[in-house]
């Protein structure tokens, strides 16, 4: 795998949406892997929430918003309480969740869960606040 | 006459030695020598009370010895002989058995063999103190002035120190101006402190101290003699200049036709043939420069005669027509002068790698430079007044990529070992670089950062949260010419792949040795030196300012590489060593020393070749060893050498090493 960094990751765009979005600077991350290891969903995830903020800082967001790990993140807030600089991780998550949707991009597809009928309207509700525009 | 009435202390230096040899069988066997008044057990024998012990003991059986069976001498032989002498025991009737390191500590698997060894080390030991003389310390004359060699941070400041105490002091410079790497600095980390600003302050005081005498552009050419009693020849560097005129106006520097590279902006920018250290400079002298002033090289050239001048010929004398004062002679005034000093302090401070050792990274373009010519570019001193610019074609870079660790942790294409200052001046560079041109990016590739020092950590910090530095974790593997840029290819462990970048200058942050001159002073103070030319002090933790040489000491990067604060801290720390050695009349000195019988002695010499102290002659008259005893460290390699046995180290005569030899190997 090989990565071109084309211009200065503070001036991309798209990582500046981001910070704006969430309200969090992420070039503070200093990569001390605790978000990570504490992360109770990220055994499920593709890339680990110490590698999103490393993704971040080298300017790739389309590794991101191709990435599991922003819709896997469960918002427990875990890692925001835990970030020694005070990161709000589940905000940059959100962020990211943020950039896709807001181009009209279903994450999940009501109908097309199984056994909808089954399940409690609560479980719904917050799939919709949180996969759908 | 061997002594009858030894008493033996062992200690159980709590488990240490208790937890394996059985301490309480050890005294009982020892207890049985007929030789033995008096032996016990002890939980900590350096202690107070267990030194009271010594102390009472000796009192109470009247002993003649003591052995004390503990730690290496290295740490407690002092505490116990200093125990003994309370009691009006002479000193040297008390040895150490090291049963700790020697007996406890290896043989932790075996307590049967290491108690047994435990008691065939006391043995020995009673063996060889029974035949100890006793004796007197040896006093040695002191002469109260210092040397300092090097006149950078640490040099400067051990100076200052000691001659504020009223003690004369001489600093010897090999640079044409004091201040050395630190004065090349463009801003300090962590405070972006201006060098230039709170070091003049020093560099002046330095050169206005009544009590410094002041060698610029000189050298250490020879080091006799002994602590407090050091003969050292200076060689003053030929400058063409009578400096006592030169008042330093610059006005030959504005006509001088010819330039070299300049030795204070490594080779960033050239220099006129005659030039002035730096705008700054202490003392602020012009020099000429034999290598490229067009009149001495001719000059040279009708001398080997190789051209032969024709009459009447006008050769340049450019500057000295200018030459107000009339200070320029063009006569080769290199001079030897002898001073006499009490102590000396190293302070030859570091070198970095240069960047041509790497061309894997870059090294062979000419955009590719070491962190410390950048600091050159950084500086508003400097050649491109602070706005860097690429030394190829003079264009400000619009990005510039950092390569940490460039031979540093490399023990296969550099040194193994950290240099310690480069993660924490690389971040500042970065700083500055964002200073100075705003919309640079700036690119960082490290392995780690290391920011151990007060306010470190907090710098990285602000580098990364506020000025926009780009971070990369993972060495560089190549830097390549691509159109007009540099094309950097490294990895970024922590997404696990290889990150590539383009930019317009590579700064690489290479390793820190010892300065290149250093070998040779040391060589001519006898102190140790490392493979990387770092000077080696006694004791990593407890004397990092002493050397094995009595009256020589070390201070800053000489040691290793460190940074401004320690630098200047251990300069204080070298002047006060220095201070407490010269503040005595006369200096006291272990009498453990060799000795020459001349009734058995040949005079062969074999003994004055194996000296590396230089402290034996042969007296022409008698035609025998003399050993001069301010000299002698009492190491016995003339003792090991001597046919004859007529040269022997004192209370460690050749009876009595065989015999503790063969108690050791149990030849009863």
């Amino acid at each position: 795998m090989k990565y071109t960094i084309k211009k200065d990751p503070h001036e991309d765009e798209r990582v500046q949406k981001i910070i704006e979005i969430s309200g969090q600077n992420i070039f503070s991350c200093y990569q001390c892997g605790r978000c990570s290891s504490g992360c109770p969903m990220a055994e499920f995830m593709d890339v680990l929430p110490n590698q999103v903020f490393m993704f971040l800082q080298e300017g790739d967001v389309d590794t991101l918003l191709n990435a599991k790990t922003p819709w896997i993140c469960a918002a427990c807030f875990t890692c925001t309480v835990r970030c020694p600089v005070g990161l709000d991780l589940a905000a940059v998550m959100e962020a990211i969740r943020e950039l896709q949707l807001r181009k009209n991009y279903d994450y999940v597809d009501p109908y097309k869960v199984e056994d909808r009928e089954e399940l409690p309207p609560i479980a719904m509700v917050s799939n919709f606040r949180k996969f759908t525009p | 006459m061997a002594m009858k009435r030894i008493g033996v202390f062992i200690c159980h230096c709590g488990r240490n030695i208790a937890g394996t040899v059985d301490v309480k069988r050890v005294a009982e066997e020892i207890g049985k020598r007929e030789d033995v008044a008096f032996s016990t057990t002890y939980v900590f024998m350096c202690s107070q009370p267990g030194q009271k012990l010594i102390e009472d003991s000796v009192k109470k059986y009247n002993l003649d010895g003591v052995v004390v069976a503990n730690c290496s001498p290295t740490l407690h032989e002092k505490t116990m002989r200093n125990a003994a002498a309370r009691a009006g025991l002479n000193p040297y009737r008390v040895e150490i058995a090291n049963i700790r390191e020697w007996a406890a500590w290896p043989h932790e698997d075996n307590p049967d063999a290491a108690t047994r060894k435990a008691i065939r080390i006391i043995n020995a030991t009673i063996e060889k103190l029974k035949a100890n003389a006793s004796l007197e310390p040896i006093e040695v004359p002191v002469i109260r002035r210092a040397l300092v060699i090097g006149g950078g941070v640490a040099g400067m400041q051990a100076a200052l120190d000691i001659a504020d105490s009223g003690i004369e002091t001489i600093l010897v410079e090999k640079e044409a101006t004091i201040g050395g790497n630190m004065f090349r600095l463009s801003e300090t980390f962590p405070t972006l402190d201006c060098p230039q600003c709170i070091l003049t302050p020093k560099m002046n005081d330095v050169a206005a101290h009544p009590n410094i005498k002041l060698y610029t552009y000189s050298e250490v050419e020879d080091v006799e003699g002994f602590m407090g009693n050091f003969k050292v020849k200076i060689k003053k560097k030929a400058t063409f200049v009578d400096w006592d005129k030169c008042t330093g106006c610059g006005e030959c520097l504005r006509v001088c036709p010819a330039h070299a590279d300049s030795e204070f902006d490594l080779k960033m920018a050239k220099r006129t043939s005659i030039y002035i250290a730096n705008e700054q400079a202490v003392p602020l002298k012009a020099l000429i420069d034999e290598n490229s002033c067009i009149r001495l090289q001719f000059e040279k050239k009708v001398k080997e005669g190789k051209i032969k001048p024709k009459k009447n010929v006008k050769i340049c004398s450019k500057c000295a027509d200018v030459c107000e004062p009339n200070a320029i002679h063009f006569q080769n005034n290199e001079e030897i002068v002898e001073e006499e000093v009490g102590a000396i302090i190293v302070a030859t401070g570091y070198e970095v790698m240069p960047a041509e050792a790497f061309p894997e990274l870059g090294g062979k373009y000419p955009d590719v430079i070491t962190s410390l010519q950048f600091e050159r570019l950084l500086a508003p001193s400097g050649p491109t007044a602070g706005i860097p610019r690429r030394p190829s074609d003079g264009k400000v870079p619009e990005s510039i990529a950092f390569v940490h660790c460039v031979g540093s942790r490399d023990p296969q294409n550099g040194v193994p070992y950290c240099s310690r200052i480069c993660c924490m001046y690389t971040i500042k560079q970065a700083m500055l670089v964002k200073h100075a041109m705003h919309d640079a990016a700036v690119y960082d590739f490290y392995i780690d950062i290391r920011s151990n020092g007060k306010g470190y950590e907090e710098f990285y910090h602000r580098a990364k949260e506020e000025y926009g530095v780009n971070f990369i974790r993972g060495k560089v593997s190549k830097v390549y010419k691509v159109g007009d840029k540099y094309r950097v290819q490294g990895v970024d462990t922590l997404t696990g792949r290889i990150v590539e970048v383009d930019v317009d200058m590579v700064v690489l942050a290479t390793a820190a040795k010892g300065s290149s001159t250093v070998k040779e002073i040391a060589k001519k103070l006898r102190i140790p030196y490392d493979e990387w030319g770092w000077l080696k002090e006694t004791h990593l933790k407890l004397k990092p300012l002493e050397t094995p040489v009595g009256g020589v000491f070390i201070a800053g990067a000489a040691q290793f590489i460190k940074d401004i604060t320690d630098s200047v801290s251990q300069g204080s720390g070298a002047a006060a060593k220095v201070m407490a050695l010269l503040s005595k009349p006369e200096l006291e000195k272990e009498p453990l020393l060799a000795k020459v019988d001349p009734e058995i002695c040949a005079g062969c010499g074999r003994c004055k070749d194996q000296c590396a102290y230089d402290a034996i002659t042969i007296d022409p008259v008698r035609h025998v060893s003399v050993v001069n005893e301010a000299l002698c460290e009492g190491c016995g390699a003339c003792s090991a050498n001597c046919p004859t046995t007529a040269i022997q180290v004192v209370n460690f005569k050749k009876g009595q090493v065989v015999r503790a030899i063969d108690v050791l190997a149990e030849v009863f």
